[in-house]
């Protein structure tokens, strides 16, 4: 909402200064987005004379002038087509800078002629569109005066944001009546005068509506004009548009904006002459169609509020007219409407149709309904100010709102809402002031006016109070303190969140968030695309699906990373992903990857490239870190999107699968543009069993004073038997004195027969009671063999 | 006798001290003291002597042994010193030579700030509260306030999910308030929560980009007023920035949801180009809150008569850039790992009220 200082001064009595009035304003709920002065960028531009204009000895289109600004004259070429001896224009000189241009003025040769300074359009100097030619002023106007002087640019234009609540305040006069409220200034009544007409209108208005949809539109009023000039407005109102931004044009349209824009009264004129028989307000049917003034066909869905003739719609009630009935300079007879429209069905119709008008954003939001008449009034005292002509009484279809809106106040509710210890009379005064009458003691019955539609309970009138008395007046106050326990404040789920992240950085691992979303298909490589995850409206294609899983996300950060020279590279992240549209089907992954070398080369350690084993050790990590219990299955079957040679789950049991990891497929890297190897793992956080509850304390460490024993094995074994096996198998031959099983070479090749490998394993032996003897330890070497061999055809390597 | 035993004594002192290395000295410790060593020799001797002649040429005997023992081992100390010397320096590494660090990853930004205004409010016991972002319309507009026809509705740019059999869309929640909702409908008062996560809007620029993080504040209680979400909101921005004492501006504004409602500035500075909370002659925007809306009481079936509360909402996102100084949102995003390394933190970098927020 934009107005400017003087236009406020129409209706506010003061003597505070513009940073007053901003910080009053700000301090009030009225939000101070810019100010700006536009004579502070035009100060330099003087009015000046073109004395003389001749053609440029070398250019068809340029003349040369000679200009006077009363003290000097200067030579100045110039292409504007109605630069010409005698009349007035706007200079600037060397050294000034011209806004619309944003160039600072210096002489300069233009085809061999010297040019000092410029005459300027109403364009160069941001004041409108025109650039036609260069401005020409009254002949009247005072060679060498200043131009902001001249023109009375010097009033400050203060665009405040209006809040939804605050439709009141969408009108000049409402600001006006708010900061007078405030206590900085004396708000000037309005000038209403009642015009009667002299004649009954040819044009009747009625309203038809089903009972279900009687809201849409309550009332309207309507005034016949005839015999009205339209052209374009008088300077001073042009200049007020043109102040806030808006476009001048003429007379009819401008008193209609201008009403808008100063009372939050929105109407609309018809050219009587192109109406139709009679208006009517009623519903639209879906297909009826109209060209609405802002050039566009819409096509009514059916349920809209029309206001229609016998020919059909002519706009959306209290959104835009249409064309048809539109008015244009040739226009000398007038309907003017001043209706009640719904705020929802509006808002509905304006969104469903994309149409954001003046009109549409005061009536979405609830205009002042006892206001009508003396808007109608004020706007029939402007039309035939401006246009002359006569106007008929007024016709009219529903009936005056019964508004009468109470609320009940208790005036303590001041100090236990809203902090302040403030007397009851203080809070009565103030709501006085606001235009709000209270009415009996405490607890007081508030008279809403009908300007404040937005208020309807006490709260709002706690707000009220308080606004006005400065919310910087609410003295702090400490929460109590409450018997909050330790460690309460995470679930069991954000701190798995959070030892993740902290155990995955602790490997070296990076952590990045990205976006919730990605292409679908990408997600689709995934095990994702699912038509319930899809983003209706997504901000671009690559977008647009919710993703299934984080690794594609990081997949492609790690090639960003890559293009950008890097070659270790280890991303994770700690975040959602989505099964379903479903509150479980949102679960939280551990997610990370690893491509290119798995260190930076480095003189003391080989550098390789990173394999699926890093990925499982990462993985292992972060289950660790969030409490999952040791001793997990790992399975070799893993999702479709990793490499299914070199990629397996971690299970607790055979179902319930906690994480993932291997090495990414070669079709997905191609899908995805990306260079391999790049290895990856996800962790199911939510799928991890919750710890059992016990206390802090460990249980007893028993250690044995005995020394234990290692014994090595070198086993061969069939190439696609597992190692896990193998291991699951020694550690049970023993479990009494087995104490660790560890693998410390795997080799196939030279030596190995074609299809085995060979492990070797060492197992720890730690004795109970006393020392191993030879024969012992031979004894459960005998059964670790055993074991081997019968778990998976394992034979001691001779 | 004593001439023949002055003799051996220099002789062995010469080679003694001739001796270059361990095994020479070992070599002149055996013929000297060993079995069949010239001083072990004499000392045989001994055995022959008359009484008189032991008593005068014992001691002689043993002194010369000592003194040759003695000799010997000191010697032998100069040799070994002198062999460390001749090892140690044949051992020397350039020790300028860069080591292989020990793996040094990162924790994110964000997650880092989550932390650190769950350490604030856990202080104030407060619980952390968790939503999904996938929303159903009532959780993040209807049970809000928010209405369909609402204009505050055309303000959240909501992103939406394809229609079900019934046309209803669920949303991508435009804001965390929605956890407001989940947890007065799940949880009795007294309530002190809050909410941090993923929040979705449909713009992109660089203070904008479609999804950001939020985090909720929410108290519900039957004396909780004005005053108190003033004295938390101090708190906590006074905690989450480090300085002695914030100034707020609290400015009216409107929220569907809260009523009263306010928008909250932080007073500070911009000189020098960076942005200092606690001083200064320029106000901030930081978080909008309020009074928790009756409606919205009412939706979450608390009796507004009995209970009230306020709540909060703040751009985590923003806190992080105010308080670490990043310039641009979308690489909060773009995971670029020297952007990491710069801004991330390390794993044991965990905010804590006793060892501090930052380091």
């Amino acid at each position: 909402m934009k107005f400017s200082l003087s236009w406020l001064k129409d209706y506010l009595e003061t003597d505070a200064s513009l940073d007053e009035i901003v910080a009053k304003l700000n301090a009030i709920g009225l939000e101070v987005d810019t100010v700006e002065n536009p004579a502070e960028a035009l100060a330099p531009f003087t009015v000046a004379e073109v004395l003389s204009a001749e053609k440029h000895p070398d250019a068809d289109k340029l003349r040369v002038c000679k200009v006077s600004n009363g003290t000097e004259e200067m030579q100045i070429v110039c292409g504007a087509p109605n630069a010409r001896a005698g009349i007035k224009v706007v200079l600037g000189r060397p050294g000034d800078y011209v806004p619309g241009l944003d160039v600072t003025l210096k002489k300069a040769k233009i085809r061999g002629v010297e040019s000092i300074g410029m005459m300027c359009s109403a364009r160069e100097l941001e004041l409108g569109d025109d650039h036609d030619g260069i401005i020409e002023l009254p002949e009247d106007a005072p060679v060498g005066m200043s131009y902001v002087d001249y023109a009375k640019l010097d009033d400050p234009v203060i665009d405040i944001e209006i809040t939804p609540n605050r439709q009141d305040c969408l009108g000049v006069y409402g600001i006006a009546r708010d900061l007078a409220a405030a206590g900085l200034g004396t708000l000037k009544p309005l000038n209403v005068v009642k015009i009667e007409g002299s004649f009954e209108s040819d044009v009747k208005v009625s309203i038809d509506l089903p009972e279900e949809a009687k809201n849409a539109c309550t009332q309207f009023l309507g005034r016949r004009f005839k015999g009205v000039k339209n052209g374009p407005s008088p300077q001073w109102l042009q200049d007020r548009l043109k102040a806030i931004g808006l476009r001048p044009i003429s007379r009819l349209v401008d008193v209609t904006n201008y009403i808008t824009h100063d009372l939050g009264r929105p109407l609309h004129v018809y050219d009587a002459s192109k109406l139709n028989g009679d208006l009517k307000a009623r519903l639209a049917q879906a297909g009826e169609k109209f060209i609405a003034l802002d050039d566009q066909e819409y096509t009514a869905k059916g349920g809209e509020t029309v206001i229609a003739d016998a020919s059909g719609p002519q706009g959306f009630g209290g959104i835009i007219g249409g064309l048809a009935s539109g008015c244009s300079e040739e226009t000398t007879d007038v309907v003017l409407e001043a209706a009640l429209f719904d705020p929802k069905r509006t808002a509905f119709t304006g969104r469903d149709h994309g149409l954001i008008t003046d009109a549409r954003y005061r009536f979405e939001r609830g205009v002042d309904e006892l206001f009508i008449r003396d808007g109608m009034e004020i706007a029939t005292k402007m039309i035939l100010d401006l246009c002359g002509g006569e106007v008929s009484h007024v016709f009219e279809a529903g009936a005056d709102t019964d508004w009468g809106r109470t609320v009940p106040f208790r005036s303590e509710r001041i100090l236990t809402l809203g902090g302040v210890d403030l007397p009851a009379g203080e809070s009565l005064a103030i709501l006085d002031k606001l235009g709000f009458k209270v009415e009996g003691d405490d607890p007081y019955t508030v008279h809403v006016p009908s300007w404040r539609c937005d208020v309807e309970g006490e709260p709002d009138i706690v707000e009220e109070v308080l606004r006005i008395h400065g919310y910087d007046n609410i003295p702090s106050a400490q929460l109590p303190v409450t018997d909050h326990k330790a460690g309460t404040t995470l679930s069991a789920r954000q701190k798995r969140a959070r030892a993740a992240k902290r155990r995955l950085a602790g490997v070296g691992m990076h952590e990045a968030v990205t976006w919730s979303f990605m292409a679908c298909a990408h997600a689709e490589l995934f095990g994702g695309g699912d038509e319930r995850l899809l983003v209706d409206n997504p901000i671009s294609s690559e977008l647009d699906c919710m993703r299934p899983s984080i690794l594609p996300n990081l997949m492609l950060a790690g090639q960003r990373n890559r293009d950008r020279g890097a070659d270790v590279i280890s991303l994770f992240e700690v975040g959602p992903v989505y099964e379903d549209d479903s509150e479980k089907g949102q679960l939280l992954v551990a997610a990370g990857i690893r491509t290119g070398q798995n260190s930076e080369r480095h003189w003391a350690v080989a550098s390789r490239s990173v394999d699926v084993f890093d990925a499982k050790r990462d993985a292992l990590a972060a289950l660790e870190a969030v409490g999952a219990p040791s001793g997990l299955q790992v399975f070799d079957e893993a999702p479709d999107y990793y490499h299914p040679g070199r990629s397996g789950t971690l299970r607790l049991g055979p179902k319930n699968i906690l994480a993932s990891f291997g090495e990414l497929h070669p079709k997905v890297l191609k899908a995805l543009d990306v260079d391999g190897p790049v290895v990856g793992f996800e962790v199911y956080l939510d799928r991890i069993p919750a710890p059992k509850k016990a206390g802090a304390a460990k249980g007893a460490l028993t250690v044995s004073n005995l020394q234990s024993v290692e014994r090595d094995f070198a086993f061969l074994m069939d190439r696609d038997a597992k190692v896990a096996d193998l291991v699951r198998a020694v550690r049970g031959s023993d479990k009494a004195f087995i104490a660790d099983v560890s693998i410390f070479d795997v080799y196939e090749g030279k030596g190995v027969p074609e299809g085995q490998k060979s492990i070797a394993v060492s197992i720890l032996l730690e004795p109970k009671g006393e020392t191993f003897t030879e024969k012992d330890i031979e004894g459960i070497g005998a059964k670790v063999c055993a074991a081997a061999e019968k778990a998976v055809g394992a034979v001691l390597r001779s | 006798m004593q001439e023949q035993i002055s003799a051996l004594k220099e002789q062995i002192a010469a080679q003694i001290s001739a001796a270059g290395d361990l095994n020479a000295l070992e070599e002149v410790r055996v013929s000297a003291l060993g079995k069949k060593g010239s001083v072990s020799q004499l000392m045989k001797g001994l055995g022959g002597m008359t009484p008189e002649e032991r008593k005068e040429m014992g001691p002689v005997l043993n002194g010369l042994k000592n003194q040759v023992a003695n000799d010997i081992a000191v010697r032998k100390e100069t040799l070994e010193e002198a062999a460390l010397e001749a090892r140690l320096t044949e051992e020397r590494v350039d020790v300028t030579l860069p080591v292989m660090e020990h793996p040094q990853g990162s924790v994110h930004p964000i997650s880092q700030v989550m932390d650190e205004i769950a350490e604030i409010f856990a202080n104030l016991g407060f619980d952390v509260a968790e939503g999904p972002d996938i929303e159903s319309d009532f959780h993040n507009f209807t049970a809000l306030n928010i209405p369909e026809e609402h204009p505050a509705r055309q303000d959240h740019d909501t992103f939406y999910l394809k229609p079900d059999e019934n046309g209803d869309r669920k949303v991508l929640r435009t804001h965390t308030s929605p956890v407001q909702i989940r947890t007065m409908l799940s949880k009795e008062p007294p309530i002190r929560i809050i909410a941090p996560g993923r929040t979705y809007r449909s713009d992109s620029d660089a203070t904008h980009t479609p999804m950001f993080h939020q985090v909720e504040g929410l108290v519900i209680d039957r004396d909780t007023h004005l005053g108190h979400l003033k004295g938390t909101l101090e708190a906590f921005l006074k905690a989450f920035f480090e300085v002695d004492a914030v100034t707020l501006r609290l400015r009216p504004s409107y929220f569907p949801f809260t009523e009263p409602s306010m928008e909250v500035d932080v007073q500070c500075s911009f000189d020098g180009g960076t942005v200092k909370i606690g001083d200064g002659n320029d106000w901030l925007e930081i978080l909008g809150s309020g009074m928790v809306n009756v409606n919205v009481l009412k939706a979450c079936n608390l009796d507004p008569n009995e209970y009230q509360g306020f709540a909060f909402g703040c751009g985590i996102d923003r806190l992080a850039m105010l308080k670490y100084g990043m310039s641009d949102l979308r690489a909060f995003f773009d995971a670029d790992l020297r952007w990491l390394r710069h801004y991330g933190f390390r794993a044991l970098d965990l905010p804590t009220l006793a060892g501090g927020l930052s380091r």
